[in-house]
């Protein structure tokens, strides 16, 4: 493991910097839509690596115009694939997170996870 | 082509389009709608496991019209059609089981929604069942999640809300450490075929390419999958989650959903990267020592536990620890275990989970195990299958619960080092196990206190609630079927790993 395989491939680490930053947020944060935007930084830093990996270098999206028919013309599309797929699970799931998040504060007024969990236990008491 | 091998693809996208169906009928045939449906699905795939058991062949079923490393494809053999077949009877009769309840507790606007979920539920169970498919497999775990956040939900109070955004938090954890995983895993081999990965990571273990991103592959899906299904350190929402939902939820939550996960998690082991591989990695000794830490912690939680839901729901979490030190052995023999013991927990948990519903309903709805007493007497049927599943959790003989207990230990006795360990493990978890769900059984056959002697209950006659009685037997006859009959059940799940991959 040298530092050069790190500099050559600075975008990956880039993304996997971003997935920690949002996986961090999403568990430690206490305040729900924080961790909602936590949950939207890491599932956007892996469609960054999808994305980075489906990339080559000089060539163009696999769309055919003039005829140009060559493999070796077009990137690979199976990651954007993957990405589309990826971005309408990421967005089902902050809609219901965002669901759920409205229903506590509701019942609760309050967008802390401790404290609604503390309210709840006074509350049945 | 056998007209049998459709019955897959037809089994998921019937549960698939039935959701959407039952929502626009009215309450009562959405019900009958959804158990013809079970039932249907149930036969097709004993349809389906009858035929492999026959020619003892896996087949590979094309989604689409593009062949092998570019199209979809659902691949079955006997495993994977006795799992189908097993998770469909489990969810009938919990459906069944907490029929009651389910009319009480949810709104009655929202009973069909219910109905929804839980064909969502099989569709992507059966779905992460059959598919050969990396990404489609992600995207059924996503949908799973999904629909078991709406039935913890679905019973309206500021518990299960909470509970269910919990879940979701810690779910999402989970499936965002396995799509990383998949992409690692694919950027490296280029395929989202499972057998095509497999061929691939073969060809990189054999020229010493790219051995750390797949060993950190093989973490984060490990990890992911471990994560959602609620091992040891990561199971915070779990009591709540499953002790508030309404009944049928708990139980299907508990004996299915994670079931899910953990099948997932056994073909990524066998199919996607080989378990010869698998078994030489250090991946499994990390599962096996939160495995262990599992069975030891969750049955301490359940014993400090006084409310008897949260009480079964702690206890599940010791079971999830069964399963990954199972895995964790780094056998063929310790799978073999774990699959049983997933079996047999389905089998045990869901019947525990809807008796402590008919036992707390004859008691006024009191769920404290210290105000129980004598519930035994007034729902007869109740106590004598809430004694049939504690026994079985236990591990007392006859019942499904030894014979998961023995193959753990035979699979551990072949084991130098990780022999010792797992034993002590497994008696002190015995122990604990006795302690509470003995307890738990001699209160409900004691007699009222003095203190409570005011009170009026009511009783329940077995002929009272005909469904409930029948799911209860069924439940009772399916823990002594496995415990007195468990060779052929074995047999089949070594056959169908040996065609697994």
């Amino acid at each position: 493991m040298n530092i050069s395989n790190l500099l050559n491939n600075y975008a990956e680490v880039v993304s996997v910097i971003l997935f920690g930053i949002g996986f961090s947020n999403l568990l430690l944060q206490k305040n729900l839509i924080k961790k909602i935007i936590g949950l939207n930084i890491m599932d956007t830093a892996t469609y960054l690596f999808l994305a980075l990996k489906g990339y080559i270098a000089g060539r163009k999206a696999p769309v055919v115009v003039d005829g140009v028919l060559s493999v070796e013309s077009y990137i690979n599309p199976i990651p954007s694939g993957l990405v589309l797929t990826g971005i309408v699970v990421s967005v089902s799931v902050t809609a219901l997170m965002l669901a759920l998040t409205i229903r506590l504060f509701k019942r609760y007024h309050t967008l802390d996870l401790d404290e609604i969990s503390a309210l709840m236990k006074k509350e049945e008491q | 082509m056998d007209f049998v091998q459709n019955f897959p693809f037809f089994s998921i996208i019937l549960s698939l389009f039935s959701g959407p169906f039952s929502a626009i009928l009215e309450k009562k045939w959405a019900k009958r709608v959804n158990y013809f449906i079970l039932f249907v699905i149930g036969a097709m795939s004993a349809m389906v496991f009858a035929y492999t058991l026959e020619t003892r062949q896996a087949y590979v079923y094309i989604m689409g019209h593009f062949p092998a490393p570019w199209g979809n494809e659902i691949r079955f053999g006997i495993l994977e059609a006795f799992m189908a077949t097993f998770f469909c009877v489990i969810m009938l009769l919990c459906m069944v089981g907490g029929e009651r309840e389910r009319a009480l507790e949810v709104e009655d606007t929202k009973q069909n929604l219910y109905y929804i979920m839980v064909n969502l539920l099989l569709c992507s169970l059966l779905a992460l069942i059959y598919t050969n498919d990396l990404f489609t497999a992600y995207v059924f775990v996503e949908i799973n999640t999904i629909s078991a956040c709406g039935l913890i939900m679905i019973r309206q109070n500021g518990r299960t809300i909470e509970a269910a955004t919990r879940y979701m938090i810690m779910s999402l954890l989970g499936s965002g450490l396995l799509l990383l995983g998949i992409c690692f895993l694919y950027s490296i081999t280029g395929h989202l075929l499972m057998s095509n990965i497999q061929v691939a990571v073969h060809g990189l273990m054999a020229s010493g390419l790219y051995q750390r991103p797949l060993m950190v592959a093989i973490c984060l899906m490990a990890v992911g999958l471990a994560i959602k299904s609620a091992l040891f350190p990561f199971h915070t929402w779990l009591p709540d989650a499953y002790g508030y939902s309404t009944v049928s939820s708990a139980a299907i939550l508990s004996s299915l959903v994670s079931k899910g996960y953990i099948f997932l998690l056994v073909k990524i082991f066998y199919r996607v990267i080989g378990s010869d591989i698998i078994f030489n990695s250090k991946v499994i000794h990390i599962l096996f020592i939160f495995g262990i830490a599992g069975m030891i912690m969750g049955s301490i939680d359940a014993i400090r536990e006084n409310d008897i839901r949260r009480m079964i729901a702690y206890s599940s979490v010791a079971q999830i620890g069964y399963i990954y030190m199972g895995f964790g052995l780094g056998t063929t023999e310790g799978v073999i275990a774990s699959i049983y013991h997933v079996l047999s927990h389905a089998a045990t948990k869901s019947l525990l989970f809807i008796t402590a519903a008919g036992l707390t309903d004859c008691t006024n709805g009191k769920r404290n195990i210290h105000e129980i007493n004598g519930a035994g007497y007034r729902n007869k049927l109740a106590g004598v299958a809430f004694t049939v599943g504690a026994l079985s959790m236990v591990g007392v003989p006859m019942f499904s619960g030894f014979i998961s207990k023995l193959l753990f230990s035979k699979a551990a006795v072949g084991h130098t080092i990780k022999m010792l360990p797992t034993l002590i493990a497994l008696a002190i978890s015995t122990i604990l196990n006795a302690l509470y769900f003995m307890k738990t059984v001699i209160r409900i056959y004691s007699p009222i206190k003095d203190e409570n002697a005011g009170e009026e209950y009511t009783c329940v006659k077995f002929y009272e609630q005909p469904l409930k009685s029948v799911a209860y037997i069924l439940f009772i006859v399916l823990n002594v079927v496995m415990g007195l009959n468990s060779e052929p059940i074995i047999d089949c799940i070594r056959r169908g790993l040996e065609i697994f991959s």
